[in-house]
């Protein structure tokens, strides 16, 4: 242990203000660093879901559409050969 | 002779290497910092000259050396994308940029800082310093060219040339101290030779060096595969991923 009290440990032996700075600082920016690394992951992952989702919606209204165009084809035969009748 | 390393080219496994990797990493970045910043800190001596302003060393010279280090990291992962179109490499290169600008200006920061109270200047335009400035450029350099462009391997390959060019700059940093009279001091820590430090200074040295050169694999890691993940986005591995473990 280097120093006699909590106040001089503080004190940095009259160097408080740079040493502080200089450990504040550098611990903020790594900080800082660390979070928006993690932050940066979860944001590409959710935006790889999000447009999954959108994929999957896409796919099932394409799905409904050629479902709804399938029945309109098996309604329409009997009309088809009436027209080729007249 | 290589031929073990191979799979690790496949993002796929890349990616889960490195997420097996990381829980341990974690842990002993956590470890060794909190020992080498309270030796530092605390149980450190002071200099006889310089008195408690002396403690910035523990964080200023770690970050220097890895600030280049992270560089020559980078220009070589540049440098296999380039030549041998390895495509994990230019994700790699693409994760320590931002990594190694921070440490930078965490260097340049806590030498100015550092320079005050002992050379009565924030900040002076000599060789080291300069030249130390002129790292951070060439990193943000780097980060903007990696985001200038919609394609990532065009972007990739911009930076990568970037980063080559910019070696040149490293032994400048190095040995700018011994080329020209300047008011940064000389390597009191060298690889080669005995450090030039009591062994009650330099053990926390080793401490702080390995806790902050820890840290940055660490976001390194993350940063690599968040990179794999965005440039994989329609791999059936990645839906597979994506979509067992849900939208959060």
């Amino acid at each position: 242990m280097q120093f006699d009290s909590i106040s001089a440990f503080f004190d940095m032996g009259g160097y408080a203000f740079f040493v502080w700075l200089s450990y504040g600082v550098s611990a903020l920016l790594l900080t800082l660093l660390v979070y928006t690394s993690l932050n940066n992951h979860k944001n590409v992952k959710n935006k790889i879901a999000q447009r999954l989702l959108r994929e999957k919606k896409l796919r099932k209204a394409a799905q409904k559409q050629s479902a709804d165009q399938d029945n309109s084809v098996v309604e329409n035969p009997s009309k088809n050969t009436n027209e080729a009748v007249s | 002779m290589w031929k073990w390393l191979h799979p690790y080219a496949n993002p796929e496994v890349s990616y889960h290497f490195v997420g097996k990797l990381l829980p341990w990493i974690s842990k002993i970045t956590i470890l060794l910092l909190a020992i080498g910043m309270i030796w530092a800190l605390v149980f450190a001596p002071a200099d006889y000259q310089q008195g408690d302003s002396f403690r910035i060393f523990y964080i200023h010279v770690p970050t220097a050396i890895l600030s280049m280090s992270i560089y020559v990291a980078m220009a070589s992962a540049a440098f296999c994308s380039l030549v041998w179109q390895f495509k994990l490499a230019d994700a790699s290169a693409a994760a320590m940029a931002p990594v190694g600008a921070v440490i930078t200006a965490i260097a340049l920061f806590t030498g100015a800082a550092w320079g005050k109270p002992m050379w009565g200047t924030w900040w002076i335009w000599d060789a080291r310093l300069t030249s130390e400035l002129v790292l951070l450029f060439l990193y943000l350099g780097v980060i903007a060219l990696h985001n200038a462009f919609e394609d990532k391997n065009l972007a990739g390959k911009a930076a990568g040339i970037l980063s080559l060019v910019g070696v040149v700059n490293i032994p400048i940093i190095k040995y700018s101290v011994e080329w020209w009279n300047t008011l940064h001091q000389g390597a009191t820590v060298s690889k080669m030779e005995a450090p030039s430090m009591s062994m009650d200074m330099f053990l926390p040295f080793i401490f702080s060096f390995l806790g902050i050169a820890m840290l940055v694999t660490f976001v390194i890691c993350i940063r690599f595969r968040t990179e794999i993940l965005a440039r994989n986005g329609m791999r059936p591995w990645v839906r597979n991923l994506i979509t067992a473990e849900g939208v959060k």
